[in-house]
């Protein structure tokens, strides 16, 4: 029998990942498939919820999540290839001119 | 609701006078005598209300101001006894000073400002008559202040004017320091700033009397200050700066008479507290003895009335302090029409011979007609004769100080009413009588200015027989009943009455042997006494030389090094220091690395679940 | 059967996961991470959402994975060089990472899951397309208006923002 505490921890294993990826990786593609990732695990707790509470709150809201999730890759993707063209890099180590 | 109205209809007079009609000379003196008139109007149904029914209860409005806990202020009015007398005298009296204004003012520039200032005035001494709570009345307290400044220094152009402005105001400071601080005080001990709330707090006792004491002497100093008394006395005869029409309004009639209202509205402080009430009397009496004095030896004829008025406000300080509540505010009352009528008097007389040295004056009473007998009208109620205004005053404060044993203070009384009366009489046989030593023509004042003297001299005339101790009802159980401060009645003392008469007629008869010839200085002038009273007993000079230049210069000096050597050490270059390291070390924070920060993000995360949801 | 089902999704996607954030290659990351979203998608069917299912599918693997190999390709990145891929502040960021881990989870073990349980029975939450829409077009009309416009608004920012000038 599967229950809530199965899919939340793997919700949890899955937003660590997610996390480790955006704290470890240079490369800021990475770092936004990293969010993908926190994106999915949040959206598979929510879905468990609503399965295990039998109401459907928590499935309209992963509806909500994804659309807001694929308006974010869009513009955040736009965004790092006007980067891109500006500056030829990925890394965002070298992307720090916001302190001064 | 009227209460409302008449307070704010002269600030509506100022704000339209100040932006609207300020280039309309004539329009700007006709909405602030209308503002004035109409508030006199407005106030009549109180009167009429109280005159019905001496017993009235007091009407209080007000709604919340600042409403926190522990902290309760309100704005509101108050109509008892006591501000709807007051109301009356000040709308009364303000309103023939501000139609006399017209014609004395006529031609000075800015005329405009004059009659907005003196509406501001208004509007700032209503607020006083009208407060129902402590800190309302400090708020006009000082707004009356700052109309005074204003007029004092009406013509700034004159060094001495500016001068007696700025005196006037800082010296009033230092009073209302005192007052402020006496708020405080009351209002740890009671938790309120409501007069009526805390006259029930007084009355049910449980206050112990030592705060009791503070605090009535805390507040006295704001009447010390605001009524010119010894020794912030030195700002009055100054504020003679400014023009005579506000002489007679602010510094004879109404906003001196302010600290002696103060008094009378926290009577019930003060009859809790009989060690305040002396040091109050012993104030005022001094006050009033070293005034009297030293009017004897001036030679402006404006700064002899204001050396009489601060005699006069000594006196009713006085009244306050051995008991007489009642009879310090008929006093008031009385004053309220003499010397207003004295200073327009002294005002017309200064219009017709552009000067004010009495010494360039005399045997102008052919010429001045109207003006010499309103003026003499005044000197007599002034003096105490019977059975003008002054006499009937006079004699029940006399009677209160014989009566209650301050045997002193009696005495005290008594050779006033005698120097009074010789410096008036002095002052009538020098301006009006005697050897002409004026230059020019002089000519009657036209009818706006002689109008409201002839008003004032007949109030100055009868005004006392509302306080004839044997009618009844008569002025006192109007005003002592609901305030339980002031003995309500006195009796008539033929003893006192009869040695104040007899005094005062000694005084006038020694004014008539050394002042009616033909004089041409003063024949007192040799005299050592003399000198020290022309001198004004050295007490500008000692402010100066001593507190302002030894004391305050000494304190200022002490101030320089230890701000030189610790606050900007310490403080200032302390924290410059503090703020340049606490930046060093923050700005390797600051790494614009998008990383750094989402990690101390999701360590923020760990730290708040770990606290919040798990601990 | 179904814990089998849950163990071989969630096995498989947690290491495709783990796949997305180590391997260097950045083509080969976003492989990866579609292989998880599917995951997903089929966790999804677990959890008895065929709608979410689809929505993840069309979505995720559709436009979105779609959008990241565009991006890849366009920036033309190869293999990052060696050693770059692991940021300098690695160990402490572990130790966060397991941080998390470890009082989310304690959280978790301890929690206990007392709401209320919905009005909604087994068999209506199987055909739950149907109550889907239906909630989407009334209950939740106006959020569903808002988002559309934030998609619009996304859409509309994201081609200005690429779009060269004419000079």
């Amino acid at each position: 029998m599967i229950t809530l505490s199965h899919y939340l921890i793997l919700s949890l294993i899955l937003f660590s990942i997610g996390i480790a990826g955006v704290l470890l990786r240079r490369n800021i593609i990475i770092v936004l498939m990293s969010l993908e990732l926190m994106f999915n695990s949040i959206n598979i707790s929510l879905a468990a919820f609503s399965h295990f509470l039998q109401s459907m709150t928590g499935r309209i809201f992963v509806v909500f999540t994804i659309t807001v999730a694929a308006a974010e890759v869009a513009v955040g993707l736009a965004i790092l290839v006007a980067v891109y063209r500006q500056r030829k890099t990925v890394y965002i180590e070298e992307l720090d001119e916001m302190k001064h | 609701m009227v209460s409302w109205l008449i307070l704010f209809i002269p600030l509506i007079a100022a704000v339209l006078i100040t932006f609207v009609t300020r280039k309309q000379k004539d329009l700007s003196s006709y909405v602030s005598i209308g503002a004035v008139v109409l508030c006199f109007i407005l106030s009549i149904d109180p009167i009429l209300t109280l005159l019905k029914d001496p017993h009235m209860k007091p009407v209080e409005q007000g709604f919340s101001w600042i409403n926190i806990p522990g902290l309760h202020v309100e704005i509101g009015t108050l109509l008892d006894p006591l501000s709807i007398l007051m109301l009356f005298v000040v709308t009364f009296v303000g309103s023939l000073i501000h139609i006399y204004s017209r014609g004395y003012m006529h031609g000075e520039h800015g005329y405009s400002r004059f009659f907005a200032c003196m509406s501001l005035f208004i509007f700032s001494m209503l607020g006083i008559v009208l407060a129902n709570n402590f800190i309302q009345i400090y708020i006009f307290w000082e707004l009356v202040g700052l109309s005074s400044y204003l007029l004092i220094g009406y013509y700034f152009e004159k060094p001495s004017a500016s001068d007696a402005a700025k005196k006037a105001f800082l010296v009033n400071r230092v009073g209302d320091f005192g007052f402020i601080l006496g708020i405080f005080v009351l209002f740890q001990a009671t938790g309120t700033f409501n007069f009526i709330e805390i006259n029930h707090i007084l009355e049910k006792g449980g206050i112990p009397e030592s705060t009791i004491y503070i605090a009535a002497l805390l507040i006295f100093c704001g009447a010390i200050g605001k009524s010119a008394q010894f020794p912030l006395h030195v700002w009055l005869p100054d504020a003679m700066e400014g023009p005579t029409p506000v002489s007679a309004l602010i510094h004879a009639a109404t906003m001196v008479a302010a600290g002696v209202y103060l008094l009378a509205r926290t009577s019930l402080l003060y009859h809790f507290s009989p060690d305040a009430m002396e040091v109050v009397a012993y104030i005022g009496g001094f006050t009033a003895l070293l005034a009297a004095v030293i009017a004897v030896a001036q030679n402006d004829i404006k700064r002899v009335i204001a050396y009489s008025t601060l005699s006069s406000l000594g006196y009713m300080v006085m009244a306050m302090g051995v008991g007489g509540m009642t009879a310090g505010m008929f006093y008031l009352t009385t004053h309220a029409f003499f010397k207003a009528l004295l200073f327009l008097a002294a005002g017309s007389v200064i219009h017709a011979l552009h000067t004010q040295d009495i010494w360039e004056m005399g045997d102008v009473f052919k010429k001045l007609k109207t003006t010499g007998t309103t003026f003499i009208l005044g000197s007599l109620a002034m003096a105490g004769v019977f059975p003008f205004s002054g006499f009937w005053s006079k004699d029940e404060i006399l009677t209160i100080a014989f009566t209650s044993h301050h045997y002193f203070l009696f005495t005290i009384g008594i050779l006033v009413a005698f120097v009074s009366a010789f410096f008036m009489t002095r002052l009538v046989f020098v301006t009006f009588f005697g050897k002409g030593r004026y230059h020019g023509h002089p000519h009657e004042s036209p009818s706006v200015m002689t109008v409201p003297l002839v008003i004032l001299a007949f109030f100055a005339v009868v005004a006392g027989f509302a306080g004839m101790p044997w009618i009844e009802p008569n002025f006192g159980s109007y005003i002592a009943g609901p305030l339980h401060g002031g003995h309500g009645e006195h009796g008539f003392n033929l003893f006192v009455a009869g040695l104040s008469t007899a005094v005062v007629i000694a005084g006038i008869a020694l004014g008539y042997i050394v002042y009616c010839k033909e004089l041409k200085s003063d024949p007192l002038a040799k005299n050592v006494l003399y000198n020290l009273a022309h001198n004004k007993f050295y007490f500008d000079e000692f402010y100066d030389n001593i507190i302002v230049a030894k004391v305050y210069n000494g304190i200022g000096r002490i101030c320089n090094f230890a701000e030189v050597n610790f606050i900007i050490i310490f403080f200032v270059n302390g924290f410059a220091y503090l703020t340049r390291e606490t930046g060093k070390v923050l700005r390797l924070t600051t790494t614009g690395k998008l990383q750094h920060y989402a990690l101390v993000m999701v360590a923020g995360v760990v730290v708040l679940v770990l606290f919040f949801g798990v601990l | 059967m179904e814990l089998i089902f849950f163990y071989i999704f969630a096995i498989v996607a947690l290491a495709s996961a783990i796949a997305v954030i180590s391997i260097r290659n950045p083509v080969h990351s976003a492989i990866f991470l579609m292989v998880c979203f599917l995951q997903v998608a089929a966790l999804f069917v677990l959890l008895r959402s065929p709608f979410l299912a689809a929505v993840q599918i069309f979505v995720y693997v559709g436009a979105v994975m779609v959008l990241f190999l565009f991006a890849v390709l366009i920036l033309d990145l190869g293999r990052e060089r060696f050693g770059e891929y692991l940021h300098h502040q690695s160990p402490i960021a572990i130790i966060v990472v397991v941080g998390l881990i470890f009082v989310i989870g304690l959280g978790l073990a301890r929690g206990k899951l007392d709401a209320p349980l919905g009005k909604y029975t087994e068999a209506e939450l199987v055909k739950n397309i149907e109550v889907t829409g239906e909630l989407l077009y009334t209950k939740y009309v106006f959020p569903f208006e808002v988002i559309s416009l934030l998609l619009l608004v996304a859409m509309v920012g994201a081609i200005v923002l690429v779009m060269k000038e004419r000079k």
